[in-house]
């Protein structure tokens, strides 16, 4: 993962309705005017808001007929958790020798 | 297994926890006095810190500089606010790559967890940008560690 999409990434998850819409969609696909029900705002934001994350990559969308329904692109979600686990090794590799120092009595 | 957990929340928090064998008055010392903390806060293979200033005081200054020993190097300043040994810390820190990045307000927790240490670090940036160019840095100087065990192994 470049570091330009992930700023893409990061982006597109800063914004509270783009997450509540990725957890309704975790439970299944649904259809623009689905997601836009729970949420004050017009199905055109929705739209907007969905347009994002299908340019971050985070969302698929198909089409049938007059209808686009939306559902979650899991490889995107694991791409971050992957980077996201870089930062766990990098960290782990400060704390094992923390393990080493204390473990020796050093400290 | 020692569990290392390093998490997003909302827009703008990262929180790590990890478990030491050690008690929290270990784990706390290793965290506030600066000859432990210049032996293990190094980041990859290879890289060391030659200045490490902490005081341990609310109000008191940190510095790191750390260097690869090729010219290469950057350093950080921050200010402790609040300490509550063993169990508390609570500092403010910026990297400066030269320029100074926006405040990072770190509280880190050091509870008993049987016979070791429950650390939990709970890191809060100004905006989720900011978060985001964290989370960057820290992974390309971690990419680095791996970099050079690669290097290490087609010598």
């Amino acid at each position: 993962m470049t570091v330009t999409s992930l700023d893409t990434t990061f982006a597109a998850l800063a914004d509270p309705t783009r997450r509540a819409i990725l957890a309704q969609l975790a439970t299944g696909e649904a259809t623009v005017g689905e997601l836009a029900k729970p949420f004050a705002i017009s199905q055109p934001a929705v739209s907007r808001h969905v347009r994002v994350l299908v340019d971050a990559g985070l969302v698929l969308q198909r089409v049938e007929g007059t209808k686009r329904p939306c559902r979650l692109a899991p490889a995107a979600l694991t791409e971050l958790d992957a980077y996201l686990d870089l930062l766990r090794r990098a960290l782990e590799t400060n704390y094992q020798r923390l393990d080493r120092l204390l473990a020796d009595d050093d400290c | 297994m020692t569990g290392l957990k390093l998490e997003v929340e909302g827009d703008t928090v990262v929180v790590v926890t990890r478990h030491f064998a050690a008690p929290p008055e270990k784990v706390f010392r290793a965290h506030t006095d600066p000859a432990i903390v210049q032996r293990w806060m190094l980041g990859p293979d290879g890289w060391t810190m030659p200045v490490c200033l902490l005081e341990a005081r609310p109000g008191g200054r940190i510095r790191y500089e750390w260097s690869d020993g090729q010219g290469n190097g950057f350093y950080l300043t921050g200010e402790f606010l609040e300490l509550d040994p063993p169990h508390r810390i609570l500092h403010v820190e910026r990297m400066h790559l030269p320029d100074p990045t926006p405040d990072n307000r770190i509280e880190t927790r050091f509870e008993a967890d049987g016979a070791g240490t429950k650390m939990t670090m709970r890191m809060t940036l100004p905006d989720a940008q900011t978060r985001a160019a964290m989370l960057e840095t820290g992974m390309e100087h971690g990419m680095e560690a791996s970099y050079q065990r690669l290097e290490a192994l087609e010598a």
